[in-house]
C-alpha cells in the first residue's frame, strides 16, 4: 500500500473517501429522517455515490443502469406513491415499546460486527492486492456477451420475474373490490 | 490503477447492509421499511461487484444486475401494497398491521 502513492492512485483514493463518506451520511440519512419525502431523495443520494463507487470498480454498465433504473424508474415510483399518500411524519425513535428500539440496534450491530469480524479474519490478507482488469472489463457490450452466452437463463427468469411483479402490481392497485362484485 | 482494496469496499458494503438492517428494524413507516431495504440490496450489490472485480469473473456483475431486477420488482409489489392499504384508509405502520384480513 505504501508503493503505490502516485498521482492517480491518490486522486483515486480521494473520490473513494468522498464517494464513500456520501453513501454512509445519505444511507443513515434515510433511516433518520422522520419525512419519508426526505428519505426518498437521501436514498437518491445514495444511489448516485454508489454508482460513483461502481465506477471505481470498473463496473460501468452496472453503474449506468444503476442511475437510470434505480435513482430514475424506481424512485421516481417512490416519490409518486409518498405524494399519492401523502407524507406522514413519524419520529424514527419513539412509538414502539423501548426494548424494540435497544433490540434493534442490537441486532444490527451484531450482524455489522459479524460481517466485519468474518471479512477481517477469514481473507484479510487476500483481499489486499487488486490487479489490474482488462480493459473491456465491465462495458456494455461485455456485459451482453455474457447475458446471452452464459448466463441466458438467468436473463430469462429475470424477465419472467419481472412480468410477475408488473401482473402482480397491477392486480393489487386496481380498483375494483372482490368482495364487492360478487 | 490500484486504489482501495476489495477490503474496503466490503467494510463499506458491510456499513450498508447494517443501516439498512437497522431501518428495517427500527422504522415503522412500510415505505422507509422499502426504502431501507434498497439501501440493504445495494450493500450486498456494492460486495458483488467488489469480488466480481477481484477475481476477474463477470458472473458477479450479471449477479448485480438480477438483483437490480428482483429489487424493482420488489418495489412494485410493496408499493401496490402501500396504495392498497391506503385506499381502505388503514394506518401506515407495520406494527398495526398484524393481521392478513384487512
Amino acid at each position: 500500500m505504501i508503493l503505490a502513492f502516485s498521482a492517480g492512485n491518490v486522486l483515486v483514493w480521494i473520490v473513494w473517501i468522498a464517494a464513500g463518506f456520501a453513501c454512509l451520511a445519505s444511507g443513515i440519512a434515510v433511516v433518520s429522517f422522520s419525512n419519508p419525502f426526505y428519505s426518498a431523495l437521501a436514498l437518491i443520494g445514495n444511489l448516485g455515490s454508489l454508482a460513483v463507487m461502481y465506477l471505481l470498480v470498473s463496473a460501468e454498465f452496472v453503474a449506468a443502469a444503476q442511475v437510470l433504473v434505480y435513482a430514475g424508474a424506481v424512485m421516481v415510483m417512490f416519490l409518486f406513491v409518498i405524494a399519492y399518500v401523502g407524507p406522514e411524519l413519524e419520529a424514527p425513535w419513539a412509538g414502539g415499546p423501548r426494548w424494540q428500539s435497544l433490540a434493534a440496534v442490537l441486532a444490527a450491530g451484531s450482524l455489522l460486527t459479524e460481517i466485519i469480524v468474518v471479512i477481517g479474519l477469514k481473507a484479510g490478507g487476500s483481499l489486499a492486492h487488486d490487479g489490474s482488469v482488462p480493459g473491456t472489463f465491465g462495458t456494455p457490450g461485455w456485459i451482453g456477451r455474457l447475458f446471452l452466452t452464459d448466463h441466458l437463463l438467468a436473463f430469462e427468469i429475470t424477465s419472467i420475474v419481472l412480468l410477475v411483479a408488473a401482473v402482480g402490481g397491477v392486480i393489487l392497485g386496481s380498483h375494483t373490490q372482490r368482495g364487492a362484485e360478487t | 490503477m490500484s486504489g482501495p482494496g476489495t477490503a474496503w469496499y466490503l467494510a463499506l458494503a458491510a456499513f450498508l447492509f447494517g443501516t439498512g438492517a437497522l431501518g428495517v428494524l427500527i422504522r415503522r413507516n412500510p415505505l422507509i421499511v422499502l426504502l431501507s431495504l434498497e439501501i440493504m440490496l445495494n450493500g450486498a450489490n456494492l460486495a458483488l461487484i467488489a469480488f466480481s472485480r477481484h477475481v476477474h469473473n463477470g458472473t458477479g456483475q450479471i449477479f448485480a444486475l438480477a438483483v437490480m431486477a428482483v429489487a424493482a420488482s420488489e418495489v412494485c409489489v410493496g408499493l401496490g401494497l402501500v396504495v392498497a392499504l391506503h385506499r381502505r384508509r388503514l394506518a401506515l405502520d407495520v406494527d398495526t398491521l398484524s393481521e392478513l384480513r384487512g
